[in-house]
């Protein structure tokens, strides 16, 4: 085995490897996020910030490949501790009482695949348009793709808010425990900065960041152009 | 003695187990006339004399020093390893915090790599592996040096010291939802590695015991820090931090881990 093999195989290296793509895929949620509360600006400043981005292809297809490797190691890699530390405890006890962990950080599998299966949700609903197929793949006046209102359709139906909303609750929950934890997995935390608290601040951030846009079309703040 | 002398009427469940490939189960016994001057494992003692008087099978427990300072105690008292005090190891766990009448939970250890050999005792061989793979130094080093002749700033003197409290209980493994041994193992390599005896083979002992580490079967540390908060000895986060790293740089920049991966060296 090369050694860069037996580095990831081991429990620690493993968690470096958590670390380190949950640290990418999460910068890539806030420039999501960003992206997304562009929303507030109105129908030609998000529509312009999304066909920009669409006629990008040459970065898009890129960073869309990459998105995906980071998210499928960081599962495969999660599968792969789970099992480990499911095993390495095969009689539970009958009496367990964890004081300091939080139970969000000891549900990280089960946030986790419930996130996997949001953002397959997701990429199907915007990405692919085929949820609420009707919205999408309209153009606006300037003739382009008008995701200002296939957003706002969207979110006026209290389902699919419904959906997101579990969703971000999801994210921040999964975020505060990774947000907390990449710089300890790392080496990096120092008693002097308290990294171990990063996680509330920044799971509420994200999770703020991403509702509002939903939640202002939600209560009629963002309408479609002319309504 | 002080007035504040009493005697407990308690009920245990204590887990039972004959050998290591028979099946065990939570038994409840009860045991009476307890002083709160006992210790936890005098109160055990209490239990068994109590059982053998009934010509009935002893339970069997880990000890010796009854001073905090072997780590040879271990036991789940209540969910918590060695009670849940903080800095307490079982033997220095008092009768006193306990009340008449009340229900106490007692169980072995449990994970992969310490197999119950009987009852409330556990096999701790995976931790000596671990240790015997690379927590010492080879350098020969003579007789005793003259004091001072070697600086060792305090504060890493202090550091060390801290890491060195590990008594190698086992009750960060107890403690860790992954059965993780991080806190143990972290803990013997801080103790060397912050003074100069321990610089010269860092890195290659990093990544032996890590490696022996997961040989032995132990989970991965999710950081939830309940070894932290159940280690009689108070060792900290920290030191796993410092693994951490220290395992990047093994496996990045360490040559000799490199050439014995690829059988070259
Ligand atoms: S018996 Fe030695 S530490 Fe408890």
């Amino acid at each position: 085995m090369s050694w860069f093999a037996r580095y990831v195989r081991s429990t620690v290296g493993a968690k470096h490897v958590m670390a380190v793509t949950g640290l990418l895929l999460f910068l890539f949620a806030i420039v999501h996020m960003v992206g997304h509360l562009q929303m507030f600006g109105g129908p030609d400043m998000y529509n312009a910030y999304a066909n920009f981005l669409q006629n990008l292809w040459e970065v898009k297809w890129p960073t869309r490949a990459g998105l995906l490797a980071l998210l499928l190691i960081h599962v495969a890699v999660a599968i792969g501790l789970v099992a480990r530390n499911r095993g390495a405890r095969p009689v539970a006890y009958a009496m367990y009482k964890p004081v300091v962990s939080r139970s969000a950080g000891r549900a990280m599998a089960w946030t986790g695949m419930a996130l996997f299966a949001f953002l397959a949700f997701h990429i199907i609903h915007f990405t692919a348009g085929q949820v609420q197929p009707k919205y999408f793949h309209t153009l606006d006046a300037q003739g382009r793709i008008d995701a200002y209102s296939m957003f706002v359709r969207g979110f006026q139906n209290v389902g699919i808010y419904a959906t997101y909303l579990a969703g971000m609750v999801l994210l921040a929950l999964h975020l505060g425990h990774g947000a907390a934890s990449w710089l300890q997995s790392l080496g990096l935390r120092h008693p002097k900065y308290p990294a171990d608290r990063l996680g509330l601040p920044i799971a509420a951030f994200l999770f703020v960041g991403y509702m509002l846009p939903p939640t202002a079309v939600l209560v009629g703040l963002i309408r479609l152009p002319g309504a | 003695m002080s007035d504040s002398h009493e005697e407990l009427d308690l009920t245990l469940h204590v887990w039972r187990q004959p050998d290591r490939a028979a099946p065990g189960k939570m038994v409840a016994y009860k045991v009476t006339g307890v002083s709160t001057h006992a210790s936890f494992l005098e109160m055990l003692d209490i239990l068994n004399e109590q059982l053998v008087a009934r010509g009935e099978e002893p339970v069997a427990f880990d000890h010796d020093c009854r001073e905090g300072i072997c780590g040879m105690c271990s036991l789940m008292i209540n969910g918590r390893p060695h009670g849940g005090m903080r800095a307490t190891t079982t033997c220095q766990l008092h009768m006193r915090f306990f009340k008449n009448g009340d229900e106490i939970w007692i169980e072995p250890w449990r994970a992969h790599a310490f197999p119950v050999i009987k009852d409330l005792c556990v096999d701790r061989t995976a931790f000596d592996k671990v240790i015997s793979i690379g927590g010492f130094v080879s350098a020969n080093c003579g007789s005793a040096p003259d004091a001072n002749d070697l600086l060792v700033p305090k504060e890493a003197a202090d550091r060390a010291m801290d890491a060195a409290a590990c008594i190698g209980c086992g009750a960060c493994v107890a403690a860790c939802p992954n059965g993780s041994a991080m806190l143990f193992v972290a803990a013997k390599l801080s103790h060397l590695h912050h003074l100069p005896q321990g610089q010269p083979e860092r890195l290659a002992r990093t990544g032996a015991m890590v490696s022996a580490m997961d040989e032995a079967g132990f989970g991965a540390c999710s950081n939830h820090y309940e070894c932290e908060a159940a280690c009689p000895k108070d060792i900290s986060r920290d030191v796993i931090a410092e693994l951490n790293r220290d395992y990047a740089r093994s496996a990045f920049v360490h040559r000799e881990r490199a050439n014995k991966a690829d059988g070259s060296g």
